[in-house]
């Protein structure tokens, strides 16, 4: 249930975004879904790809900073208010969410949020709970 | 505690206090009268302090003549402090004149022979014996530091690596298939290895290797402490110029409560840096060194520019020789900044505090409308590294919360990709200043 995701630290330098993208390219990793958090001197890039094994190999061959964490992908309806349910079941149970990115799946009808929180067991556990499915790990790296 | 205690020349190590000033105030004088015969730059200084080495009562009487500085050999250089004639000289060194012309120093037979006898001295201190592999990873060549440690390692009978610098991974070949059990380099150098060693996946207790002689550049207690951890080894200090005589002027026993300074070979006196009075006992404040004993190349009242204090106890080791602290920096990499005097050292005892940080740093120094600016930039790795921004910036905050309490001045932390600053296999540059005052 839980995904695999690659946070790598990369300075605010141009080209540096395109090189991490060239390793990966390069060694047929693909990138499933990814997020930058970004200040003045530095950001985290967190990507989702088919490979986190073979990806962490590779980026820390070229001496980035390279860790893996876990994040749960749960579909959400594309459509007004979809994501807002889902919140008030966390809220409602006291989950922390640490953050979040999305991306529409390719059909169109469902959006993917990434979500890391402070405590993920809790947090499937309360949306299991209450009905919300969260998606398995081959869906997401096989988006 | 106990531990072992080696001494290798137990007669001048542990000459009472009285004893060591007799001797002192002796070749004190036979020096002076050496210098005023033979080296004109002395002469000169004599003949314009209006003091002559006959005036001479007592060791105190030292500080009316006046300093021997860097600018002296630069201005006499190549041989012209020299005190033998070439004839005599057996052995050239010089350091690495970063800036203008290099110095260069002379050694007689005899001075080759107390250059070993006193690295002999340091390095039995540190626990080598005959059976150690002594891995020499300092450069072979002018600098005096690969040379003195070999010669001292074959007076005591250990078998001798000479490995020289760089070339990492050979190093660490040699380190697993020779057996070497104790290894001399520059601490920066040391954990370069240690941090090759973790990338190979190589453990260091596989290795036979148990105590380390690091020197030439001043390193912290924490740095000691990761040496020792990360190598496995125990970790000893020592110290040197090539202008006193390279290393073997002072190095650490085992319970590492200071370096033993040689004072049968040299006088030591602790300055105030701004005014050149000479500094009650205790005082931390610049290293003044003069030879006793040397022929080649005398020294009086030499400016060291190291930064340290000496303590005139006797140590629980037995050696009743004065031990001086690690060095604090040196007066020429003291920055100032914002009118504080801030060491590269503080910054780098900081950085190993918190936890897991690596001393790969670089002080980058600027000055923007009228106002000194400091930035630490750190290199990342994955003990500081957190895929939550909110922890990466507290970390920093954090960095730059005790930065500002240690060194009384505000400094900006920067995060750098690993291996973006410049490595270097000998000496590590830790400064960069931008100001052009």
């Amino acid at each position: 249930m839980k995904v695999e995701q690659i946070s790598i630290f990369i300075e605010n330098k141009s080209g540096r975004l395109a090189e991490i993208t060239a390793i990966l390219g390069k060694a047929g990793i693909n990138i499933r879904a990814l997020s930058l958090a970004d200040t003045s001197d530095f950001g985290i890039l967190r990507l989702i790809v088919d490979d986190s094994e073979k990806a962490l190999k590779v980026l820390k061959e070229q001496r980035f900073t390279v860790s893996i964490t876990n994040v749960i992908g749960v579909a959400v309806p594309d459509t007004p208010g979809g994501l807002t349910s889902i919140l008030q079941i966390l809220d409602n149970n006291s989950v922390n969410v640490e953050y979040m990115y999305a991306f529409v799946e390719r059909s169109g009808d469902n959006a993917v949020i990434i979500f890391r929180f402070d405590n993920i067991d809790e947090a499937i556990a309360a949306l299991t709970k209450n009905g919300i499915k969260i998606l398995p790990s081959e869906h997401i790296t096989s988006i | 505690m106990s531990l072992p205690v080696n001494i290798w020349n137990r007669d001048a190590e542990c000459l009472p206090r009285e004893a060591i000033r007799q001797l002192q105030l002796k070749r004190l004088q036979e020096t002076l009268s050496l210098v005023a015969s033979k080296v004109p730059c002395y002469q000169a200084k004599f003949k314009d302090s209006g003091f002559q080495p006959a005036d001479l009562q007592s060791l105190e009487d030292l500080r009316h003549l006046p300093f021997t500085t860097k600018e002296d050999l630069r201005m006499n250089y190549p041989y012209g402090m020299f005190a033998v004639p070439m004839r005599e000289v057996v052995r050239i060194h010089s350091s690495s004149g970063t800036t203008g012309k290099p110095t260069v120093v002379g050694y007689t037979k005899a001075d080759i022979k107390t250059w070993t006898e006193l690295v002999a001295r340091f390095m039995t201190a540190a626990g080598v014996t005959r059976e150690d592999i002594v891995h020499i990873a300092f450069g072979y060549g002018l600098f005096t530091g690969a040379f003195g440690l070999h010669y001292g390692s074959e007076a005591i009978g250990a078998s001798v690596i000479p490995m020289s610098g760089g070339n990492t991974d050979k190093q660490l070949m040699i380190m697993q298939d020779y057996r070497s059990s104790a290894l001399v380099c520059t601490p920066s150098y040391g954990l370069t290895l240690a941090d090759r060693m973790e990338k190979q996946g190589i453990d260091p207790r596989s290795l036979a290797l148990r105590v380390g002689l690091f020197g030439a550049e001043p390193w912290s207690e924490q740095m000691r402490r990761e040496l020792e951890q990360r190598l496995g080894i125990i970790a000893t200090d020592n110290y040197g110029l090539s202008e006193i005589m390279g290393p073997g002027v002072a190095g650490e026993c085992l319970f590492k409560q200071g370096m033993h300074l040689a004072e049968d070979h040299f006088l030591a006196e602790i300055i105030d840096p701004d005014t050149g009075a000479v500094l009650p006992e205790g005082s931390v404040g610049e290293l003044v060194l003069t030879s006793l004993t040397k022929q080649a190349f005398p020294m009086i009242r030499y400016r060291t520019r190291d930064i340290t204090r000496l303590d005139y106890t006797v140590c629980e080791c037995g050696r009743t020789l004065a031990r001086m602290e690690k060095t604090r920096g040196r007066t020429d990499d003291m920055l100032i900044i914002k009118g504080v005097n801030v060491f590269p050292t503080q910054i780098e005892e900081v950085l190993f505090q918190i936890e897991g940080c690596e001393p790969h740093y670089q002080l980058i120094v600027d000055r923007e409308n009228n106002m000194d600016s400091l930035e630490i930039q750190v290199e990342v790795n994955e003990n500081i590294f957190f895929d939550e921004m909110k922890q990466q910036r507290q970390f920093v905050v954090q960095a730059e919360k005790r930065l500002a309490t240690v060194l009384g001045v505000s400094a900006k932390v920067k995060l750098v990709e690993p291996e973006s600053i410049k490595r270097h296999e000998g000496k590590a540059v830790r400064v960069i200043d931008r100001r052009q005052l």
